[in-house]
Formats: structure tokens, sequence, C-alpha cells
């Protein structure tokens, strides 16, 4: 057995129960707070033993001066944001938690972006190094503190959003961003079609648009940035509008990265004759407004995000001329919440030799097949 | 072809492909020679997949493809193909893989690790006539280009439509996006605007079993695991790109320069932590030290500060009010940090004049000196005072002079090295120098490369960064894309027996990996 990590005496009872686990041939359900258990496949094993990190939590380095924070895995998402919203700084991801146990390892690991993405970058840009244990219990390091850093494979930005397929995070180093200077939310009234060709429109200036969404034929716009760049747009924009009062808007953009918004409710689970389900969209830029397939003759309501490049359907729609309808759109679909388990896998299929690379990737990091199967893919 | 070849167990995998040495592993060794019986084998089995134009052998006509950007190692390889379509590259990577051919990619040999150093018995895969913008999208902001196409000629296509591709490597004017893929390329404005890594959204890539995977996708967040993430500053070692898409930026109106002088090297690091520190994220933020000032003012005359230990040039970029507003703060940092000397450009004329310094480093290095080594490694900002006078010393001890010219802004530095490569012992005193300055990145919480990659230059300085552990897992990633071995081999990770020969193993505490192993 390799030992060239001293392993904390904390982490080596994780790494104990792996290597137990892959004696005995026993699955390992990875989390942390539990808020995004809901998200993924169901796991393949019945019998799964938990792997808790919550435990391990902690920020073990913060230097504002860096733009680094370094946290246990267990770190409860709401202390992280607090710590850095102190020195007036912030997750660039915007990433949502979905309950107030949301732990940051889990974040990272579950690959989920809020109204910023589109502006700032995904959870994996933000992501400098990991720590981690692998299907073997042996603690390796990825990455560091610093973004630029190209030796070896990146492996660190590889474990995030794979839904702890690949080993447990212990440990994450984020670059976070300065929080911006100024902040204005724009709610223009405006149907779909025009909603997405003006959202093409500003993204091609140089606006400091942070978030763009359309909800119930409004169009809603956050400008964040120098407080001339924001009320220079505010100006070429607002169509005189005043802007939304900002504990409003603040609490409207909450309300879509918390899926709290009215139109998250999922309908009754006896509303209609299939699993009614939300369905997230990905799609490429300049995707004009859908006309999906649709069940029963009810056209699903929309909700529109990052500028149109994610949107949410909700309502009966079925799972496999979804999926086809959308990749000859050039995306992608993933049924992402519902009241009842579907043989329909969450996400896209992956096939040929693509999924050979993901089959032989997951047997490098975790030979016994031990970490959340089936959750990423009902093979992996 | 089986559909899936299980990876061989850690302890098989440093035996099952010990290299015969076919490149020279030190500035200092010999280039291999030519197995001229080999070599006609594998001219047959490519000639009869392609046209005689795109296949060379003959010295005169491989010779320029001997090295990179790192021109102390050369190795002619044993063929050169020059294909011009993707069922062309499918069809050399079958052959090869069925022959055991090892295979190096180039795009425009303009790296700096040796990336693209050939195999004494493999088959040099120039890129360059893959040079066709394939799309620009205004409205959708991104271009679709193939893995020649320079970096300048992507921002020069989108600029009709006031875009612009933001990485912007030293070398743009030459470099080629496929080669910024496979080095995941930063340059003066990734502070601002991220690496290559930040800017792809798709790669098509061929494997070497002669399969087409897309990575990524054009619309966000790709089912299953990242693999465009992982394909990116891959080094050509997981697979051959042919064609990838990017995004593109709006141009800003105006762009600004602020020059900074400093009355120590100190004092400029602490400034550019204050700078960030004060929530200001610049487009650009490079320090120049005297000796770089020295070296590159009579050649760029860009109006540097000859008396100062160490300037800074920090750029702001947006809509007029935005970069007034910054610059203003900018240069408040600046005073509170003690700034001896501020000039802010005054036009777009002026501004370029005051970058033409710092992005003519090389020319100018090349004048004062025969050769120059560009080392390339990142450390964390609070570092920067402390190693540059570390680095001092070590010109000292070394007998060589080394300028500073870098990313403050990241901590991405490029201590040049300044030396004649026709005294082996200066040649050997550079390497070493170059050696101490990256251990010493390491030991301060960095990291052996922030931008150039890792080639051959580096590989045994891996053996410092990573444990076994980690690099085993590196191998087996490799082995997940190429379990033939055969793409760009004996380059980024080193094996066991390499770093038991080098003698730098990595001990985390105070346990000595494979114990019971021999050293020699």
């Amino acid at each position: 057995m390799s030992n060239s990590e001293a392993i904390p005496p904390a982490l080596r009872l994780f790494s104990e129960q792996i290597r137990a686990a892959g004696v005995d041939g026993k699955a390992l359900a990875v989390g942390g707070g539990g808020t995004k258990a809901f998200y993924g496949n169901g796991l393949r094993a019945a019998d799964a033993q938990a792997l808790c990190l919550s435990a391990w939590r902690g920020i073990v380095s913060y230097e504002p001066s860096e733009l680094v924070v370094v946290a246990k895995a267990g770190t409860p998402l709401v202390e992280l944001e607090a710590a850095l919203a102190e020195r007036g700084q912030m997750l660039g991801f915007e990433p949502p938690h979905f309950g107030h146990q949301a732990t940051i390892g889990g974040c990272v690991a579950a690959g989920l972006s809020g109204p910023r993405r589109m502006a700032s970058g995904a959870v994996r840009d933000f992501v400098l190094g990991i720590e981690m244990l692998d299907g073997r219990g042996q603690l390796l390091r990825f990455g560091g503190q610093v973004m630029k850093n190209v030796a070896g494979y990146d492996i660190a930005r590889l474990l995030a959003g794979s839904l702890g397929a690949l080993g447990v995070l212990t440990e994450v180093s984020l670059k976070v961003l300065p929080r911006p200077l100024a902040q204005t939310t724009l709610a223009l009234p405006m149907g779909q079609a025009q909603a997405l060709a003006a959202f093409d429109q500003w993204a091609a200036q140089p606006l400091p648009i942070s978030a763009a969404a359309w909800v119930d034929e409004t169009a809603w716009i956050r400008l964040s940035g120098a407080r001339a760049a924001v009320e220079g747009a505010v100006r070429a924009l607002g169509k005189g509008l005043a802007p939304v009062e900002p504990a409003l808007a603040d609490g409207f953009w909450t309300s879509l990265r918390e899926q709290t918004h009215p139109f998250f409710t999922l309908p009754s689970a006896s509303a209609s004759p299939s699993s009614p389900a939300l369905w997230r969209l990905a799609l490429p830029a300049r995707c004009a407004p859908l006309a999906p397939p649709q069940e029963a003759g009810v056209a699903p309501a929309t909700l529109i995000e990052w500028g149109g490049a994610q949107r949410w359907l909700q309502g009966g729609v079925e799972g496999a001329a979804l999926r086809a309808w959308v990749a000859g759109l050039g995306g992608h679909a993933t049924r992402f919440r519902s009241h009842h388990a579907s043989a329909d896998a969450v996400f896209s299929p992956l096939s040929g030799p693509l999924l050979t690379i993901h089959r032989r990737l997951k047997k490098a990091f975790d030979p016994h097949a031990l970490f959340n199967p089936g959750r990423l893919h009902p093979e992996l | 072809m089986p559909a899936v070849i299980d990876p061989p167990s850690l302890t098989d995998r440093d035996t099952q492909r010990e290299p015969s040495v076919a490149a020279p592993h030190s500035p200092l060794a010999a280039q291999m020679p030519i197995d001229a019986a080999r070599q006609q084998d594998v001219l047959s089995a490519l000639r009869a997949v392609l046209p005689a134009h795109c296949v060379l052998w003959r010295e005169e006509e491989t010779r320029p493809y001997e090295c990179d950007g790192l021109s102390m190692y050369r190795q002619l390889p044993m063929v050169v193909v020059l294909p011009e379509t993707e069922a062309q590259v499918v069809a050399v990577l079958r052959r090869c893989r069925e022959l055991g051919v090892p295979v190096v990619a180039r795009g425009a040999g303009t790296g700096l690790s040796g990336g693209a150093l050939p195999h004494a018995e493999g088959v040099l895969l120039g890129m360059a006539k893959f040079n066709r913008i394939v799309a620009i999208d205004p409205l959708a902001r991104t271009a679709t280009v193939q893995p020649g196409v320079r970096n300048l000629a992507i921002s020069e296509a989108a600029a009709p439509h006031g875009l612009y591709y933001a990485p912007d490597p030293s070398s743009q004017v030459a470099c080629s996006i496929g080669g910024n893929i496979a080095e995941n390329s930063g340059g003066v404005h990734c502070l601002k605007y991220g690496l290559t890594v930040h800017n792809v959204l798709r790669a098509r890539v061929v494997t070497i079993d002669g399969e087409v995977v897309e990575l990524g996708g054009l619309a966000p967040d790709a089912p299953g695991l990242d693999l465009l993430a992982l394909y990116v500053g891959s080094e050509g070692m997981l697979g051959v790109l042919t064609e990838a898409t990017v995004k593109l930026v709006p141009k800003p109106a105006l762009a600004r320069v602020i020059m900074a002088s400093f009355a120590t090297v100190e004092a400029a690091g602490d400034a550019v932590s204050a700078i960030i520190s004060a929530g200001i994220i610049p487009a650009g933020l490079e320090m120049i030290d005297r000796k770089g000032v020295a070296m590159v003012e009579p050649f760029a005359k860009a109006g540097y500060d000859l008396e100062a230990a160490a300037i800074l040039l920090c750029e702001s970029d947006g809509t007029p009010e935005e970069v007034a507003e910054e610059v203003a703060h900018m240069q408040a940092v600046f005073e509170g940090a003690g700034a001896t000397r501020l000039a802010v450009s005054r036009s777009e004329p002026e501004r370029l004049r005051f970058w033409a310094g710092r992005k003519n480093a090389f020319p100018a290095a090349g004048r004062v000196s025969p050769d120059y080594y560009c080392m390339d490694g990142t450390i964390p900002r609070k570092r920067l005072g402390e190693v540059l006078t570390a680095i001092e010393a070590m010109q000292e001890r070394y007998g060589l002079r080394c300028a500073n010219v870098f990313h403050a802004g990241d901590g991405n530095l490029h201590p040049l090295i300044l030396f004649d490569a026709n005294d082996r012992d200066e040649l050997a005193r550079a390497d070493a120098f170059g050696v101490e300055i990256l251990e010493l990145c390491v030991a301060v919480g960095g990291t052996v490369t922030g931008e150039h990659g890792v080639g051959i230059e580096k590989i045994n300085q891996m053996c410092s960064q990573f444990s076994r552990d980690e690099l085993d897992l590196f191998l087996a990633v490799k082995h997940a894309f190429d379990p033939s071995g055969l793409l760009n081999p004996e380059k980024l990770i080193p094996t066991l027996h390499r770093c038991a020969e080098y003698g730098r193993m990595h001990v985390r505490g105070g346990h000595l990996p494979f114990a019971d192993l021999p050293r020699f």
C-alpha cells in the first residue's frame, strides 16, 4: 500500500472506510449536507454506505489580496460566503444552495452555477486546486492556490461537476472575485422573442450585464460594475423606467438561484398523466424561442436564464422526444427535478468513444466503482 | 479493436513502456540517430494514406522541425507529415497506432517547453495547414477555427464586428490556437479575461485510435465529465485537435496604461497586492525589474524609468467613464504604495509604446546576449519580493545575469537567464539556475509552470511538485485517452524510474514512496 501522504487522523477514517468498502465490494454514497441529493440519477446500489463530509469543515486560508480561499469540503456555503462578503468579495459563479446545510464540497461536486454564470464563469472556471481521496483511499492534491498553473492534467477542474463519481473532495481552493462596486436591476416588460433578441444584441456590446433572465412577460437585467458603467447602461437600456428597488431585485435573483420563485413549484403529481418534471435545457447562443414537443397539447411553461443559454421547462414533456429535439438545436436537456423516479436517465446519454474514455477514467480514479455508482451516468 | 481497454495495474505501468531513450533528456545530450530501415517502413505506410507532398523525410526537409521555441533541445523526427484534412489525420493516427509509431503534434512551433520536440522513432504531425477560420458568429460571439490558425488572426478576423479573442500570449503574432489549447496559454490580459480554458467552448479531437470526439459544446455545461477542461493544457498527449470553437469578447472602447516606478522590488510587489486588495482587477498588470528595463528600453524606446528598481504597467479598459474612474483609483493605490513616478498613457499609440518594451522582451534579450533561457513559474503574489531577491542572489552564485519581466497580476514569473550556449559550462549553469528558480517557486507554494507547459523541459521538476500517487493518476488519465502511450511520449509526466534517477522525489510527511526501490 503506497503511503506517500501523511493523512490527517480525521481523514484517515474516511480512507479506511474507502479501503474497507473496496475489499467488501460495498458502494459509498458520498455527500455533505444532502442539499443536492435530488439531483442526478439514483444510485445503482440500494445498500450504499454513507460517507459524509459535513464534519470536515472550516476555512483553511483566505487571502483577499491573492483572490484565493481554501476551505475543507464540509464547510457550509453560508459560512464561506459570509467570510468573503466581510472582505467585499464573492464566489463568481453565484452557486445555488438549495438548503442551509449546503457545503462547498457539494457545491463544487454538483457543478451548478447561478445567474452570474454567463458573465463570470462556471464553477470549474474558479477551481484552482483540490485535495481528494481516490478509490484506493489515497489522499491526492491537484492544482494549488494559483490560477496560472499548467503543471500536469487539470484534474482539479475535472472534479467540478463530477457528482462524486471520481473521488471524495476533502478540500477546495477557489478563486474569488471582488464584489461589484455598483449594481442595479432593470425589469422591462416584453415578450419572449423580443427578450431573446435583446439579450443577444446586448451581449455583443461592452455592457456590464451580470445576469439576464425572462419570466412572466418580463425581461430582468442585472447591471454590475463600476458606477459610471452601470449608470451608463441604465440610461442606454432602461427605456426611462425606474430601476427595481434593490431589496426586491436581490430577492428576485435569489429566488431564481434557489428556485424558490413560484415558477419552480412542481405541479401536483396528479395534475398530469405523465410524471411532471422540471427540465433544464442548455442551449447555444442565439437560440430563438422554443417550441418544444408538447404533451397533451399543453405547452410547458418557460423561464429563461443566462441570456437564453439556460431555460427551464415546467410541465409534462416526454423525455426522449425533448432530448432529440434539443440535440437538434445543438443543446442538451436534464431532468432536473421530479416527483417520481423514472427509468429515463437524468442527463443526456453518452456513447461511443466518449463513453469509453469516461469508463476508463472512472476505472483509473475508482477501480472498485465505490463512489456514487450510477449517479452521473448509469455505467459510471 | 476492443471497445474497452482496462488500464494495467499501477505496479505494471512503469515497466510496461520503459522508453528507449529517443530524444535528448537534457540540453547537453546529443540527438538520437534515425533508424533508416524503420523509417522506410513508416514512410511506405504513410505514403499510402497521404499525398506525396504531405510527407517529408529527407534531412534538409525535416531539419526545420527539430525543435520548437526551446531551441536548446533538438531532435530530428523520423518522418514529418503535414496533413490537410481531418480524414488524413485520422488515417495517419490509425497507421501509427498499428505500427506502434509515436506521434508528436506541432502547431507553429513557438512553444517554450519542448512540447513539440520530435521523437527519433516517431512522426512529427505538423498541423500548420489547418489554417482556416471556419466561421465567425458575431451575435453568438464565437469563432470556429482550425488548430493552425494564429492567435492574433482570430482577433483580426473578429475586429470588423467589434470583437476580439482575449488570451494574448506575447507570441500571439505567430503562435497557433491549437498550441494555445495544448498549453492552456495565458498572456497579459488573462488576469481579467481568463486563460485559454476559460475561453474555449468546444474542441474536436482525434484519438490515437483514429476516433473523433467532441469535447464541450456550444451549449454550456456539456453532459458527463468536463473532458474539455481536462483536454486544455494536456500538451498533445491525449488527442489531436482538428477544430475548436472559442469565445469572442466585445472590444473595450478605451484602454489606458499606467507606468509606475518603485525604489525597491518589495515595494513594487506590495503595490501589486494593494491593487488586488482594493478590489481592482486590472486588464493587465506586469512588472519589469531594473535589469529588464535596461535591456528593453534601448530596443523599444518606450520611455521606461531607468532609475527604478522595478516598474509596473497597469492597464484599465472599458468605457471612457469606467476607465477614468478606474485609472484614478489605481493611481491613488500606487501613490499610497510609494510609487516614485507615475505616467498615464494619453493616446492609443502611446499606450502601445508603453507595452512595446514588455512585449518585446525576447528580441531585446537576443540583442544583449547570444542566448537566453526564459523561465516560467507561478508563485503567490505576496511572495514576489522575496522570490525576486532570492533570484538576485542566485545570479551571483551562477555568474549569469537574469532579467525579470512578468505577469505580476497573477504571480507568473518569467526570469530571463542570459548566457552563451557555445560555452558548455554556461549552458549547464543556465540550466541549473533555471531548475533552482522552479524549485523555489514550488517551495513558496506555487507551481513549476504558469503557462508555458511542462513538455520535456520541466518533466524532472514534476517529481518535486507531485507525489508518486499523483503522478500515477496522471499516467492513468493519459491511459484513458491513449492506452498505447504513443501521443507525445516522454513529455509532461515522469515515470517512477525517472524520478528516482533525478533524485528529487517528493517526500511528504517523512514517508518515502516505494522505500525498497533501489536508488541510483
